[in-house]
């Protein structure tokens, strides 16, 4: 039985939907309600047995359990217990406030194995409210032309669409086509993103002073050419560093992260102080010396098949 | 703070020239005395804190933070005073953040040793971005894509005034220039510094591209290879001037000493020797110089300096850059006459018949080590800057040599995530590559993006920042000229080389030989 395996697996346990954790062609898939209903929407028809958080089953003697992770829609954490010892597998979390998940729950373990994606300490995420406010700070400044916010197609344009919403904006949200199922899928587990409009085949005219949203890889595309004097926003924990958003062109740095950043990271370890850490995925070296001065005992964890700056 | 933080945040993610001089002019105009004119400084590039050098800022992130992780972090970010704002502590929300002023005021009067704990101090009052734009300030280099021209039309911008009359005496003031503002504001009159001896902009030229020129309507000059300078003296006070204005007097006391006259003239700083026609040494023998606030005696003997002038722009007090270049040029032959011959003489008009004898002349010009030839119309006022189809300056062909690449290094700034800096070499008679010369300029930014990758799938070794590569890959490199270098094992080193083209057709066997190099000597 596999966490998250890169190839196709006879049996796997997959934390959450984006491509680099949930593959397709697996033979058997125990996941989330949320993230089989992902799974399906990318991949097709593909089925699974739905774990709800909490609940748990067996398997070779060893008890496997999901609760929330606070990354995206139906993200969890895997627990493992075996003869009294407990294994967690974090996946992808963060343990800020988000209206589009569950919020991360801590699981008391002997081993955690930890993400690090912005393990280094000069991630530090700031308040959505203050990205959400610059946001629509610009938005009014520029009531000619439009702001196109990068967002990765699943979790993070839900989570600055439901973020806009909260801080109070209800004019419908342009949207690229490629998020319109995943958006439609959000507001059907409940998570109301109020009215969204697709931003395909508008006159310029019409998306005047709009808040498009659309997947990074749109942003420099000739899709974007239609927008009417757009200014590039970024929604990115690695728009922390600035040489980082001006490489990618990007104008509106939005400091916004669907992962623990370094506080988080470290603080969770502080709180559940493991017997032993694992740490994969991100900056191992980093929050590895930080045990080390902390006197926690870790491990690196290389994994295949694995790319960093692709979300955030 | 805040207000000059957001400034420089604006213009490090704004694209557009226009954009930016805009924001920079919104805020001058807002801010208040003395806070915008210590920001117009640290723009422009003319504020200095004597107390804060980059080595306390390390000094006080080693104090804060565990090295290994500030390592990581810098390697990262790729810039130490954004690491180090990035990575220090929110302290409290309530503080009050010092003011531009404060800053100054308070770095200029701690010493040396003292300013880590009073920076760290200012540190815990800022939130990230006040954080980062305090280092900035306090080290000076913005690398916000400003140059000091730019600043200086936001300043004209942002109070209606031409850049041109704001040049004129921009470098008699200093910061925080409250005389600049107040003529701005419409307060007082334009400055006057006539009683002092200041510098002011030079006449630039174009590159003559193709095509040619009238030589009734121009005069033919050789282009020295020296360093430009102005010369400004009042008859009490001499003072020399680099090409941005920066004063060099220090660096050639013995000039500023054997100046005996008053007036503003305009030349090249040279170091006797037999080259460039048998009358100056290379630009290498002047580079001994260049740079030492202080110069010995001895390094006054080994390298003797003259200034070679072609302009004049005070004659005593008279301001004559509104007289045509051939009435200048005869105020100036008249002005040379009188000052010592060992350090100064008349740049020679150069007497073609026409203009393809003036190419001739110039193709024979490479033999005798010149650079090339400058163009000047003959009836072309002084004017500060480079204005089209008055000056032009018309260099020979760069030489170029096929090189193979055998070390990168990561960029900063911008190019902090790419291998940018090459290091090339050419090879001995025994099959070895040894450096002539590191360039990061030349290329477009999809070749940059290539040789990136290049870089990173053909790493043989790393020693820290900088990775070794399979010598496989052959640029050609453009240079000004090579001449004889002992800091180099090849014993030769380029002047102002850079990456003409990626020779990836090119087996790098088949590269150039140090002796191929060796024979472009002169």
């Amino acid at each position: 039985m596999w966490i998250d395996p890169s190839r196709p697996a006879e049996r796997a346990l997959v934390t959450h939907g984006h491509a680099d954790h949930a593959r397709s062609g697996h033979g058997a898939v125990w996941a989330t309600p949320e993230t089989l209903a992902i799974m399906a929407l990318r991949y097709g028809t593909e089925m699974g047995t739905p774990v709800a958080y909490g609940d748990g089953f067996e398997a070779g003697g060893v008890k496997i359990s999901f609760h929330p992770a606070g990354h995206v829609l139906g993200s969890a954490q895997i627990l493992l217990e075996h003869a009294g010892e407990r294994v967690v597998v974090t996946g992808d979390y963060k343990r800020r406030f988000d209206p589009t998940c569950a919020p991360f729950e801590a699981v008391a373990c002997d081993v955690l194995i930890t993400e690090a994606t912005f393990g280094l300490p000069v991630f530090t995420h700031p308040p959505i409210e203050d990205e959400i406010a610059k946001l629509l700070a610009a938005r009014a400044a520029n009531a000619d032309g439009c702001i196109v916010v990068g967002a990765y197609a699943l979790g993070k344009a839900q989570r600055v669409i439901a973020e806009l919403r909260r801080a109070g904006y209800h004019a419908p949200i342009y949207i690229h086509g490629a998020m319109q199922k995943m958006c439609d899928l959000y507001a059907a587990h409940d998570v109301p993103l109020g009215e969204l409009i697709l931003a395909t085949g508008l006159a310029k005219a019409e998306m005047k002073g709009a808040i498009v949203v659309a997947p990074p890889s749109a942003m420099n595309d000739r899709w974007a050419q239609r927008l009417p004097d757009p200014i590039t926003a970024m929604a990115s924990g690695w728009m922390r560093v600035r040489q980082r958003a001006r490489q990618r062109n990007v104008e509106l740095p939005l400091v916004i992260s669907d992962h623990a950043d370094w506080t988080e990271l470290t603080d969770t370890l502080l709180e559940l102080r493991p017997a032993e850490t694992w740490i994969t995925h991100g900056r191992t070296d980093a929050l590895g010396r930080w045990c080390e001065l902390h006197q926690l005992k870790a491990r690196a964890l290389d994994l295949v098949g694995r790319e960093d700056e692709d979300e955030g | 703070m805040q207000a000059f933080a957001a400034l420089l945040d604006g213009l490090i993610y704004t694209r557009s020239r226009d954009h930016k001089v805009r924001l920079i002019a919104d805020y001058l105009r807002i801010a208040p005395d003395p806070d915008r004119g210590w920001a117009l400084a640290a723009l422009a590039g003319t504020l200095s804190i004597a107390t804060v050098k980059a080595a306390a800022i390390r000094a006080m992130a080693e104090e804060r933070f565990d090295p290994m992780l500030f390592r990581m972090s810098r390697d990262y970010v790729g810039d130490t005073a954004e690491t180090v704002a990035l990575m220090w502590p929110d302290v409290s929300q309530d503080i009050v953040a010092p003011t531009v002023s404060e800053v100054i005021d308070v770095l200029n009067s701690t010493s040396r040793a003292r300013a880590p704990a009073v920076l760290a101090e200012l540190m815990d009052r800022l939130d990230a971005n006040g954080r980062y734009a305090l280092l900035k300030l306090a080290t000076g280099g913005m690398r916000v894509g400003i140059s000091a021209r730019l600043a200086k039309i936001a300043f004209g911008q942002a109070f209606g005034l031409s850049v041109d009359d704001v040049e004129e005496v921009w470098h008699a003031l200093r910061p925080p220039y409250a005389e600049l503002f107040a003529w701005g504001e419409g307060k007082s009159e334009r400055p006057d510094p006539a009683d002092s001896a200041f510098f002011r902009p030079f006449m630039l030229a174009h590159p003559l591209e193709e095509g040619n020129v009238d030589l009734t309507a121009f005069a033919a000059e050789w282009k020295w290879d020296g360093i430009r300078i102005q010369i400004a003296s009042t008859g009490g006070e001499t003072r020399l001037f680099s090409r941005g204005g920066d004063e060099v007097t220090g660096a050639f006391p013995e000039i500023a000493a054997a100046f005996q006259g008053i007036g503003v003239v305009d030349g090249e700083l040279l170091v006797r020797g037999d080259l460039q026609g048998g009358e100056a040494a290379s630009f290498n023998a002047l580079q001994q110089r260049l740079g030492r606030k202080n110069v010995t005696a001895a390094m006054q003997a080994e390298y003797p300096v003259f200034v070679r002038l072609y302009d004049i722009l005070f004659d005593g007090t008279e301001d004559v850059r509104a007289l045509s270049w051939t009435m200048r040029r005869n105020r100036l032959e008249m002005f040379v006459a009188k000052l010592d011959p060992a350090r100064f003489d008349l740049s020679a008009i150069i007497e073609a018949r026409d203009f393809d004898h003036l190419a001739e002349m110039r193709a024979a010009a490479r033999a005798a080590a010149i650079e090339g030839v400058m163009l000047k119309r003959r009836d072309s006022t002084y004017l500060a800057g480079r204005k089209v189809g008055l000056w032009y300056k018309w260099k020979r062909e760069p030489l170029v040599a096929d090189c193979v690449m055998m070390y990168a290094q990561r960029g900063s700034g911008k190019r902090s995530s790419l291998y940018s800096d090459y290091t090339f070499g050419c090879w001995t008679p025994d099959g070895a590559l040894l450096p002539v010369g590191k360039a990061y300029s030349g290329f477009s930014d999809a070749e940059l993006k290539w040789l990136d990758r290049f870089v990173r799938n053909n790493t043989v070794a790393r020693y820290g920042p900088v990775r070794e590569v399979e010598k496989s890959l052959v640029l050609e490199v453009a240079f000004d000229a090579v001449h004889e270098s002992k800091r180099h094992k090849s014993g030769i080193a380029m002047r102002f080389p850079r990456i003409s083209r990626l020779r990836r057709d090119k087996p790098a066997d088949e590269a150039d030989t140090i002796a191929n190099l060796r024979a472009m000597i002169g």
